[in-house]
């Protein structure tokens, strides 16, 4: 009897700076069936592209751009061999170290366009939602004109503008993508401060005298946030794709300056006509993979930390042991 | 809630009116985008070695030495009159970058949508209607799969196989020279206009020239529709109607086909209708993958030459399409659904 009790004992909350993170983990440690494989699967292939881009220098034969070995040329549009693993391109690059180089500009571009995306939209969709009147009825009409355009005129437009002030770098790819994914965070974001706004215990805080920023700052924001990782990963995926396209169509990064998967497949349909596939296959391959990875990742999420979809593990209730209890 | 007095005359009226700021909202952005853009515009367009009386003769022309708020009036002006302005680089009218280069990208948009909608009908019908039987774990990874990929990945593979080993279709361009030459032009739709003339050996190549420009952005767009119906077949399956016709005795074969497809269809037309505005951004990287010349590549090519006026008359046509479409969807969706009218 005693032990039982103590099994069902109640912890008190440890007082750890990890604690908030680890109550956070739960659910992504109880993710049972689809959801489960789905967030590992997704986890998997997406760290494989965070080493690659990461350790790319030790891990790459060759630099993106290198189409010699010491004084020894390496040939144009080689098939795979040896030296050569996945082939190499008309430039004579190594196919290979430009796919890994890729996940680095990638990741950079990626990472960079979200931290802005996030930094504008929360904050505008914050404000908007929890004050409403013109300012929102403004921003509601600007966000949705933008949200209404095609996304890829909109990047092009900004990496064409932004091209001639400073240049065609990651700087410039991430601001376009950024300028697409700002209305997609701002609406969220702002359409669930609606709903919370009303809630009694932020009543219950402007009751008590707090001021909107407190009240916008200790009781919407953690409300609010959390639907962010799972929108910030699917557009991700996107952005990754975004990215690639403005890369295709010669919007990217300037090619001297970064290996980008995009730009590489635009240089391979010409190869395609004589039937060279190594060139546009590789870098396409990794897109495919990593956009599949982050989706899994993303949906993985939403089904895990979403209330609505999650499944919890039940327990099984021991009959048995019950019964004894019951009659000692 | 629809008041009785709502007529759908009424609900035209006050969307068409609420419609007005959208637009005036948009046509301020393009024109404030392009605005700021650091350099000038004409010069750039020139090369930079124009002398500067030909650079000056040119803004002139183009109104670019008038006052901003003068330039925003004769623009708003000009689009209601219906002039996008002319290019600055080969002094081409908008319109008719429209009238040729729209109708090119109008032909395939239209057949990628048929692709789309047949491939994103048939298989989300059967994915929903076996639900959890291998078939459907297969229309799911393939969703899943054709949204990771991009659509000039999937036209590049396309090419590697069905232009470059097979040798079956053509991977370039809208129509072979030889028919380009000889075929009479009376809508500019390619395919239109061989069939208006009869002509059958043109409408056969113009034919092998749209297959796979269009099934690659088809498919593309078809994942969504695959998602969306079989996520609606699930739930209309589950509805008490359902469950009443099968209680009545009709055959399940009639129960699935007869009641619950056609009420799986109906949101449909919406998705149809927000992403036809998306296509034109897959357009783009169609067009220019399999050099097809429609007005997305033409919009690509402007922007290197970086010719403004070209960019901005062609993103305002744009914008335009987008508004309008988004219009015409939300009348067929209250015409349909008489709920939606407010």
């Amino acid at each position: 009897m005693a032990v039982e009790a103590q099994e069902y004992r109640i912890r008190p909350p440890r007082r750890t700076p990890l604690a908030g993170l680890r109550r956070a983990l739960v659910p992504i440690a109880e993710a049972r069936g689809l959801a489960r494989f789905m967030l590992w699967l997704g986890a998997g292939l997406t760290a494989c592209f965070v080493v690659m881009a990461v350790f790319a220098p030790v891990i790459a034969p060759y630099r993106f751009d290198q189409y010699q070995s010491g004084s020894n040329r390496f040939s144009q549009l080689a098939h795979p061999s040896a030296d050569h693993l996945l082939g190499t391109t008309v430039q004579s690059t190594d196919v290979l170290s430009r796919v890994i180089w890729g996940a680095q500009t990638e990741l950079k571009v990626v990472v960079i366009a979200l931290v802005f995306s996030l930094a504008v939209g929360v904050p505008l969709g914050l404000i908007s939602g929890y004050f409403s009147g013109p300012l929102d009825r403004a921003l509601v009409l600007l966000m949705d004109a933008l949200f209404a355009f095609p996304y890829l005129i909109l990047a092009i437009v900004i990496a064409f503008l932004l091209s001639g002030g400073i240049g065609r770098g990651v700087l410039t790819a991430a601001i376009a993508i950024t300028v697409v994914y700002v209305p997609q965070y701002f609406r969220v974001v702002r359409n669930h401060v609606i709903s919370v706004r009303e809630e009694p215990y932020v009543e219950a805080a402007r009751a008590l005298g707090a001021k909107p920023p407190t009240i916008i700052r200790r009781y919407v924001f953690f409300n609010v946030v959390q639907n962010v990782p799972v929108i910030a990963t699917l557009n991700a995926a996107d952005a990754i794709l975004t990215l690639a396209a403005l890369g295709f169509l010669g919007y990217g990064i300037q090619p001297t300056d970064a290996a980008e998967w995009g730009y590489d497949i635009n240089r391979a349909v010409s190869d395609a006509a004589s039937g060279i596939w190594w060139t546009g296959l590789f870098p396409g391959l990794a897109i495919v993979l990593l956009v599949t990875g982050l989706t899994l990742l993303g949906e993985g999420l939403n089904e895990t930390v979403n209330p609505v979809l999650r499944r919890r593990p039940i327990a099984k209730v021991d009959m048995a042991s019950s019964m004894e209890v019951a009659e000692v | 809630m629809a008041s009785q007095g709502t007529s759908l005359k009424r609900y035209a009226v006050t969307r068409l009116v609420l419609v007005l700021p959208m637009v005036l909202l948009l046509l301020t952005l393009v024109f404030l985008l392009m605005r700021v853009a650091p350099g000038n515009p004409i010069s750039a367009a020139l090369g930079g070695h124009a002398p500067q009386a030909v650079i000056n003769q040119i803004s002139n022309q183009l109104g670019f030495d008038k006052p901003l708020y003068a330039q925003y009036g004769n623009y708003l002006w000009d689009i209601v009159r219906g002039d996008f302005g002319t290019t600055i680089t080969d002094r081409r009218p908008v319109n008719e970058i429209i009238a040729t280069n729209g109708a090119a990208t109008l032909e395939l948009t239209l057949a990628a949508m048929v692709v789309a909608v047949l491939v994103g009908i048939v298989l989300g019908l059967v994915a929903g209607r076996f639900r959890d039987t291998p078939i459907d774990v297969g229309g799911r990874l393939f969703g899943i799969v054709i949204y990771a990929m991009p659509v000039f990945f999937l036209g590049l593979l396309a090419q590697l196989v069905f232009g470059s080993w097979l040798d079956w279709l053509p991977t370039s361009d809208q129509a072979s020279p030889l028919t380009q030459a000889t075929l009479e032009t009376h809508t500019n739709i390619f395919v239109l206009d061989a069939l208006i003339d009869g002509n059958w050996s043109a409408l056969w190549d113009i034919l092998k020239h749209l297959i796979l420009p269009a099934t690659t952005l088809g498919l593309v767009t078809a994942g969504i529709f695959i998602r969306l119906i079989r996520v609606n077949v699930i739930r209309t399956l589950k509805d008490d109607y359902i469950e009443a016709a099968r209680a009545r005795g009709i055959s399940e074969r009639a129960v699935v086909y007869r009641h619950a497809f056609r009420n799986a269809l109906v949101p449909v037309i919406t998705v149809v209708g927000l992403q036809l505005a998306q296509l034109l951004s897959g357009a783009i990287l169609t067009e220019t993958t399999f050099n097809w010349p429609g007005i997305g590549h033409e919009l690509v090519l402007y922007i290197e030459n970086r010719d403004y006026a070209a960019v901005q008359g062609i993103i305002v046509i744009f914008a335009l399409v987008v508004v309008a479409v988004s219009l015409l969807i939300d009348f067929v969706n209250a015409f349909i659904d008489p709920r939606i009218r407010y």
